[in-house]
């Protein structure tokens, strides 16, 4: 009889715990009469201040970029331009004149309209020459702003360019007003859908929905951007639910456990960001091509994926990423063979190799890469000393005194081809015929011609072999099941929120 | 035996650890299971198992090949900078403790200087301003060292100045510099060696430190302190990783720690009725 007993108490708990089970079942059905309006979105890096007119760092365009501030065009999830503070625009014939026509209703946080008085001081200051913009060449062909009524501004170029629009959609073209521009560092006022709440140093930035906004209103109340730089801190954040959203997401190696758990969704999209071995084309040995081309068949891109990105990136035989129309595939140019490798330094007159150093920025990505990389041409004969930087030093020393041999670095901006043509960037790389290209393209509306051109200068870039051309960033996405509507790819660096929502 | 027996425990155990990681390091000049800086990312983070005994890292090195040749360059770091503090050190300590007066400030004031920065802040500084490497570290560490090489040594030589087999060759007209290597160094030999085993121990500690910031030894030369690094974002997927190099630098800190207590006991008699077996 006690056994019965017991099977009878056994079944009563079962069925207890049955309907407990039953009861949390129902608890986010019960949730989804009521989706939640919050969210938390998890970032590596703080924001050295908030004004995307005033500083390079991608962190302020995370926080900010769409959801606070808003320029004349705005970059969608799929890399187009669409309409931002300015709801439509006409194009000259000549390209030379951009008129545009602002939203009506569109007012700053503080209250007051944000009209084309706003837009042209924004661009002016942007351009003049006192001015602190990250991007000023963006406002280079601007000749001159003018504002013929409240909603409408003119921009004439004094020459085409064919990235005019694309340049005015990110976010070192926001609009600003001229009462707040100088304390938006810390507290900005912008024209976005989401309005500054407050910034807790070292940990957060809280965004709340703005009532005003003339637009379509987002489903979010309040979004607060934490800030964890430590990979494991990051994990450990995601799985105690702090987190709601990783974009980003650069610890590769955790994606597999967030897979296999249904609480998360990973997703796994592309950036800008051409990530490249770059090189001292002024300094010997590197100035011989042939030398370039060695190293290009001494590294292994395929191991390299594999090995810092745990396979999540796709190979770049030169400096444009696959997704991008206009795109050639060049990464068969250079396949990975040590002897040919060895073969052409000794052509060189390297027979023995050589001694060098890589310069590595912080990123764990270019850490990662660097360390493989020298593994790999350590094969061929290359000695490479491995020298870790801070990005104070590698922006002082790499990318403006150009004192370096190698360094590993993801160009983030989107359609940065150009840089190639600029006289006296970072590779010391001059060639008339990429330059002549460039020049076509920025006479060149057509897009078909275009990217025709693109690719011709990839193809210059490609046979130069410029830099080590390694893989696009990915851009990883790590978040709650139920979190719909952030971007999948970072087509600009960004954390555009306005149209997330809880399922 | 008997000598045997009256050896501290800490000695022996201190002797026995640090053996150990010197055995490990001279191996590793001609034998490890696999080249340390041999990358195959296929076989990336594999548990311990019996081809590779510590397991992989992120890239496919062989952990105990790595830990072997850390080995090697923890302790030649750490040899280095006990000695070059020693050799900027000692004779320094020794000099302050003959000159007297202000010649003895001076070298004081200097320590005290030193001693303003901690040797993992001066590090920082110097590979900040000269460049991360392994040179840089020893000379940091070494500097750090120098000043309280002289400092014990200083302290130490006075005493044996106020002595009377000093005064007495004094007295027979020797001079200081002939007194000082025939009567004070030896005696204070003891008291140098015991302070050189546990900076040898800070050095290590040091040294990891300064490579898990990327700052120390540089890839591909493997070393713990940029294994525990590596592997700290591996915690939540291959936790070992993080766990062997974090033993090695604890045995080998623990052990010269243990070396120098036990050295301190046998050669400094007020400590010698403790701690005997």
């Amino acid at each position: 009889m006690p056994n019965r007993q017991r099977r009878a108490a056994l079944s009563i708990t079962m069925g207890a715990a049955l309907g407990l089970a039953c009861a949390l079942a129902a608890g986010p059905a019960l949730a989804q009469a009521a989706p939640r309006t919050d969210l938390v979105v998890g970032m590596r890096l703080e924001p050295p201040h908030l004004d995307p007119t005033a500083g390079a760092a991608a962190a302020i365009d995370e926080v900010t970029y769409a959801n606070l501030f808003e320029p004349l065009t705005r970059i969608d999830a799929e890399g187009k331009v669409v309409p931002g503070l300015a709801e439509k625009w006409e194009v000259s014939a000549d390209g030379l004149t951009y008129t545009f026509h602002l939203r009506k209703g569109a007012t700053f946080h503080d209250g007051s309209a944000a009209d084309s008085a706003d837009v042209k001081f924004s661009l002016d200051r942007a351009r003049g020459a006192d001015s602190v913009n990250a991007q000023k060449g963006y406002f280079a062909a601007v000749a001159g702003v003018e504002a013929p009524d409240a909603q409408t501004v003119v921009v004439t170029l004094s020459r085409p360019d064919g990235l005019f629009l694309f340049h005015m959609a990110s976010g070192d073209a926001a609009i600003v007003a001229p009462e707040s521009a100088g304390t938006n560092k810390q507290t900005p006022v912008g024209t976005g859908p989401f309005k500054f709440e407050r910034w807790v140093a070292g940990d957060r930035v809280v965004l709340v929905r703005n009532p005003d906004y003339d637009g379509p209103k987002p489903a979010l109340e309040r979004v607060t951007f934490r800030f964890i730089s430590d990979p494991a801190a990051q994990v450990a954040a995601l799985k105690a639910g702090d987190i709601d959203s990783f974009p980003q997401f650069d610890t590769y190696e955790a994606l597999p456990q967030f897979r296999d758990d249904g609480a998360f969704t990973v997703m796994v999209g592309t950036t800008e960001g051409e990530t490249i071995l770059g090189t001292n084309n002024a300094r010997k040995p590197f100035d011989d091509v042939r030398v370039r081309r060695a190293m290009a068949h001494a590294i292994d891109r395929k191991t390299l994926i594999d090995g810092v990105l745990f396979g999540n990136g796709a190979a770049i035989g030169s400096h444009f990423p696959p997704h991008r129309a206009g795109y050639v595939d060049l990464t068969g140019l250079y396949p990975y063979d040590p002897d040919k490798a060895k073969a052409l330094l000794a052509q060189a007159g390297y027979p023995d190799g050589f001694e060098t150093t890589l310069r590595l920025p912080p990123p764990i990505y270019a850490r990662r890469s660097g360390e493989l990389i020298a593994a790999m041409l350590a094969e061929v004969g290359v000695r490479v000393k491995v020298e870790p930087v801070e990005w104070a030093p590698w922006l002082e020393k790499v990318f403006k005194g150009k004192d370096y041999d190698l360094t590993l670095i993801a160009h983030t901006e989107p359609l940065d081809i150009d840089i190639y043509g600029r006289p006296d960037y970072y590779f010391n790389h001059r060639s008339e015929r990429f330059n002549a290209v460039g020049a076509e393209l920025d006479r060149t509306q057509d897009a078909a011609k275009r990217n025709a051109l693109y690719g011709e200068q990839q193809r210059i870039l490609a046979e130069d072999a410029v830099n080590g051309f390694l893989f696009m960033l990915p851009s990883a996405t790590v978040q709650k099941s139920g979190v719909q509507g952030m971007w999948v790819n970072r087509p600009i660096q960004a954390n555009d929120v306005t149209g997330v929502r809880w399922k | 035996m008997t000598r045997l027996k009256r050896l501290p425990v800490s000695l022996l155990l201190g002797g026995l650890l640090t053996a150990l990681v010197v055995g490990a390091a001279l191996l590793s000049l001609v034998w490890t299971p696999f080249p340390a800086e041999q990358v195959r990312v296929v076989a990336r983070l594999r548990p311990p198992g019996p081809v590779h005994w510590l397991g992989t890292d992120h890239f496919g090195r062989d952990a105990l090949s790595m830990i072997l040749v850390g080995a090697r360059n923890s302790l030649a770091v750490g040899a280095a900078a006990v000695a070059l503090g020693a050799l900027l050190g000692v004779p320094l300590g020794l000099a302050a403790s003959a000159w007297g007066r202000w010649g003895d400030e001076a070298v004081a004031r200097l320590g005290d200087l030193l001693f303003a920065f901690p040797a993992v802040l001066t590090a920082i500084l110097l590979t900040a301003a000269l460049g991360a490497g392994a040179v840089n570290v020893v000379l940091a560490l070494g500097l750090f060292n120098a000043a309280v090489f002289a400092r014990v040594a200083r302290g130490a030589a006075l005493a044996v100045w106020r002595r009377d087999f000093v005064r007495a060759a004094l007295a027979l007209g020797r001079g200081p510099l002939s007194v000082t290597l025939v009567h004070v160094l030896p005696n204070i030999a003891g008291v140098v060696i015991v302070q050189g085993t546990v900076l040898f121990a800070v050095a290590v500690l040091n040294e990891a430190a300064l490579s898990y910031l990327g700052l120390g030894i540089q890839p591909p030369s493997p070393s713990w302190g940029k294994m525990l690094g590596d592997a700290q974002t591996f915690l939540f997927t291959a936790p070992l990783q993080a766990i062997f190099p974090g033993a090695a630098i604890a045995v080998t800190v623990l052990g010269l720690n243990l070396l120098g207590d036990g050295l301190r006991d046998v050669l400094d008699p007020r400590h010698r009725s403790a701690g005997l077996l």
